[in-house]
């Protein structure tokens, strides 16, 4: 499993961040993800590894409405 | 056209006129307001006090002081001392920073009966104060039909009666623009402000402020929209206001320190030039930005707020309105408004209606129209729900209560709690477009079940138990009102902190206090009853602050700077922040800090909430919401989130496998209810207030709004 905003998901083989955010169906424009802590550039979400177990913040940068 | 123009200026005859030398403005105030009585035709001038400034600032802080001194706790909307306050602020009209064209409308609503406020854009509260005035003051009623002029560039205020051939808000401000334009090139120095027939029929009247687009050569219509306002107007007997000002200059406001304003306006408009396009996209699309985000978040919401997205949402999705909408073009609403989100759909051909084959410029639609006469009444048809967008504006109809009490209706006559008798032969199914759209066209027009439509989601619940014995207390469960308001479009259920920040809004559920459904609820930033709280002392405070400077809230967090996610605290937008401070320092030529910023907005926030009470309103019972706001009131809106639901009650160390849906809704509902009972203790805590949410007296010695007639009113209630 991996946790993102307090939601646990499923692990996959090879997951990434970009998948995760697939599966959660975050599709806002402007979020600032942190794997484990660590911030992850949008550029880098295709590639960039969520490991087993791993806690993700996705921030949506949005106070709007 | 030219008929009804030449018909309007050969009939106009002056019933009452002042002249006046206009006032110079010194750093953002002119000192003066305009005060017109229509009951006895007296126009005169009014000195702005020390107090005011201080402490009221402007705008919506003028208008609750003056609507504080015109009223009593009796004061009905429709009584004479009612009064209609219009201010911009002292930060309105200038041009270098976005979003500083807005005039904020202060009265008592004929929806909540006691105070609404009303931020509005177009040119007519930047005009006003050029011409000489702080804020227009209307008092008393008319016995017929008149318009108030204020000319600004000859010192000229009349109150006049003219032939008017329409009540239509679009053809009245293209009208009276040309009127009183002298050229075509004249046309950008008048704005209208006007109300329609809709306001003669409902309660949910607006009021139209207007300026000239000089590009589609068209006059463009903001909207007032929320709490009856227009209806206020009509009631008066007002048609019309017109302000006429051509001297508009870069530094009108005289500002102390103009250099600052413009390097604050020269960071933000390079953040738009650069970032609009790959964050928010609001000169493209304005804040229909929000429909994809809203379906696929699950928040959009459908058929009166029981679910929050439909395989139909990308019918009506960011991009589908984006096609619609023109590109390329200022569609600011407001001189200097980079962020341009104005968005118009041109060349639009009317299918019903009074205008039915009529090719016509709409304004909008804005997320909160096409999610209101769109989703939530089962309405996935784009051209549906701008010609919707269209005829609201015109009649002169709130589109988000619009929005609320046909879905409302709709979820009702499904349900069989109203039939086809009741509504005059409309098969009101959501998504029936041609009985909403003809539902529309009779609350314009104030006939059929439109009469009753009119009169609001409150109302309605009380005839329909009333008079067709419908379940009281199921339509209090759906009837998404609080505070006899409308509630706007966004579905609270699962965000405790948004449904406090609709609950405990001062006018009603309006989300410009609070928004704060993405914090909580998806980013989980916070997890706390104290994290919540915490928010909603502070955005609503912010918040707050826009509607005193006559300033629009969406240059603030509808563009961020790059670095902002690496600040501290991103949500706040802390070099927005920063910003505004600097231009109101650079126009005041005072030295507030952030934290003075917040002081000025609580001590109008809290001067509102006392002045709840003293018309009768203000305490506990009135922050309480509908059990849709908190959770799922049917079988069907719990079955469509078992899971989440089911989780939750599992947290909860219930076992729901040996549960019933029934048994499950009844343990759900009890905790949601508690949750927003212990929510309520600890922001009325941290806001100050007593537990039956009475602001303290020390609270308002802290604030300095401890005159004896605002600490004689709470004293009552300690
Ligand atoms: S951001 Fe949009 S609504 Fe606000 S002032 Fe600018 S154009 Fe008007």
């Amino acid at each position: 499993m991996v946790e993102i905003n307090g939601h646990l998901v499923k692990w996959e083989e090879g997951m990434t961040v970009k998948r995760l955010l697939e599966i959660m169906n975050y599709t806002f424009p402007m979020i600032i993800v942190r794997v484990n802590g660590e911030a992850v550039n949008k550029e880098e979400w295709d590639t960039y590894p969520v490991p087993r177990g791993a806690k993700v913040q996705a921030l949506h940068q949005i106070a709007g409405g | 056209m030219e008929s009804a123009v030449n018909r309007f200026k050969q009939s106009r005859k002056v019933l009452a006129e002042y002249t006046y030398e206009p006032a110079a403005l010194v750093r953002g105030y002119t000192g003066k307001t305009l005060f017109v009585d229509l009951s006895t035709g007296l126009i005169k001038s009014k000195e702005v006090t020390r107090t005011m400034k201080d402490i009221f600032i402007g705008g919506r802080g003028f208008g609750l002081w003056y609507l504080w001194q015109a009223v009593n706790p009796q004061t009905k909307w429709n009584d004479p001392e009612n009064e209609i306050i219009i201010s911009s602020g002292p930060v309105g009209g200038i041009t270098q920073y976005p979003g500083a064209g807005k005039s904020l409308v202060v009265t008592l609503s004929p929806l909540t009966n006691s105070v609404i406020d009303s931020n509005v854009g177009g040119h007519f509260g930047p005009y006003l104060k050029f011409s000489g005035w702080d804020a227009l003051e209307i008092y008393g009623k008319s016995d017929k039909d008149v318009f108030i002029i204020i000319d600004g560039d000859s010192g000229k205020v009349t109150i006049e009666e003219a032939v008017l051939d329409t009540t239509a808000c679009h053809l009245i401000s293209e009208i009276l623009t040309e009127a009183f334009a002298h050229s075509e090139s004249d046309k950008k120095n008048i704005s209208v402000v006007s109300a329609g027939s809709g306001a003669d029929h409902t309660l949910i009247g607006i009021l139209n402020f207007s300026f000239y687009d000089p590009h589609r050569k068209v006059v463009r219509l903001k909207q007032a929209g929320r709490g009856g306002t227009g209806t206020v107007f009509r009631d008066k007997k007002l048609r019309a206001l017109v302000v006429r000002f051509s001297g508009l200059k870069a530094k009108s406001n005289n500002p102390a320190d103009f250099e600052r304003i413009v390097a604050a306006g020269k960071r933000i408009n390079r953040e738009i030039r650069e970032l609009d396009d790959v964050q928010n996209r609001m000169r493209q699309v304005g804040t229909a930005s929000l429909l994809t985000v809203m379906n696929d978040y699950d928040l959009l919401p459908v058929h009166n707020f029981q679910y929050g997205s439909h395989v139909d949402g990308p019918k009506i999705s960011t991009e589908v309105f984006r096609s619609r909408f023109t590109q390329n073009v200022f569609d600011g609403c407001w001189h200097g408004c980079t962020l341009s989100c104005c968005k118009a759909v041109d060349g639009f051909e009317l299918k019903t209606g009074p205008f039915k084959g009529e090719k016509v410029v709409v304004d909008g639609p804005e997320y909160e129209n096409a999610a209101g006469l769109g989703s939530n009444c089962g309405i996935f048809d784009p051209d549906c729900i701008i010609e919707a967008n269209f005829y609201c504006d015109t009649y002169g109809i709130d589109t988000i209560s619009t929005g609320t009490l046909v879905a409302f209706i709709m979820e009702c006559y499904e349900r069989g709690i109203i039939n086809k008798e009741i509504t005059g032969g409309l098969e009101l199914n959501f998504g029936n477009k041609e009985a909403f759209m003809e539902l529309i066209h009779q609350m314009g027009r104030g006939e059929g079940f439109g009469k009753i439509a009119g009169l609001g989601v409150r109302r309605m619940k009380k005839i329909f138990s009333e008079q067709y014995g419908a379940d009281s207390n199921f339509l209090q469960d759906i009837g998404m009102e609080a505070k006899g308001l409308e509630y706007s479009q966004y579905l609270s259920k699962e965000s405790l902190a948004q449904q406090g920040g609709y609950g405990l809004a001062n006018k009603g559920p309006q989300h410009d206090e609070a928004w704060l459904i993405f914090m909580d609820m998806v980013n989980k930033q916070l997890p706390t009853f104290e994290d919540k709280a915490e928010a909603l002392h502070y955005f609503p405070m912010f918040r707050t602050w826009f509607g005193l400077q006559g300033l629009c809230k969406l240059p603030w967090n509808d563009i961020e700077p790059e670095d902002n996610k690496q600040t501290d605290e991103p949500a706040k937008v802390p070099a927005h922040v920063q910003n505004y401070v600097d231009i109101y320092n650079g126009v005041t030529g005072q030295n507030i800090d952030k934290d003075e910023l917040i002081l000025q907005s609580e001590r109008v926030y809290n001067f509102q909430r006392v002045f709840n009470l003293r018309m009768g309103f203000g305490t506990r019972k009135d922050d309480a919401v509908p059990y849709r706001s908190l959770g799922p009131v049917t079988v069907e809106e719990y079955e469509s989130r078992a899971e989440r639901y089911d989780s939750q009650l599992k947290e909860l160390g219930l076992n729901v496998e040996e549960m019933s849906t029934g048994e499950k809704l009844k343990a759900l509902r009890k905790h949601r209810e508690e949750m927003y009972e212990k929510l309520v203790d600890v922001v009325y805590q941290r806001r100050g207030w007593t537990k039956n949410g009475i602001p303290r007296l020390e609270t308002l010695r802290r604030l300095g709004i401890d005159f004896p007639e605002v600490v004689a009113v709470v004293e009552k209630h300690l």
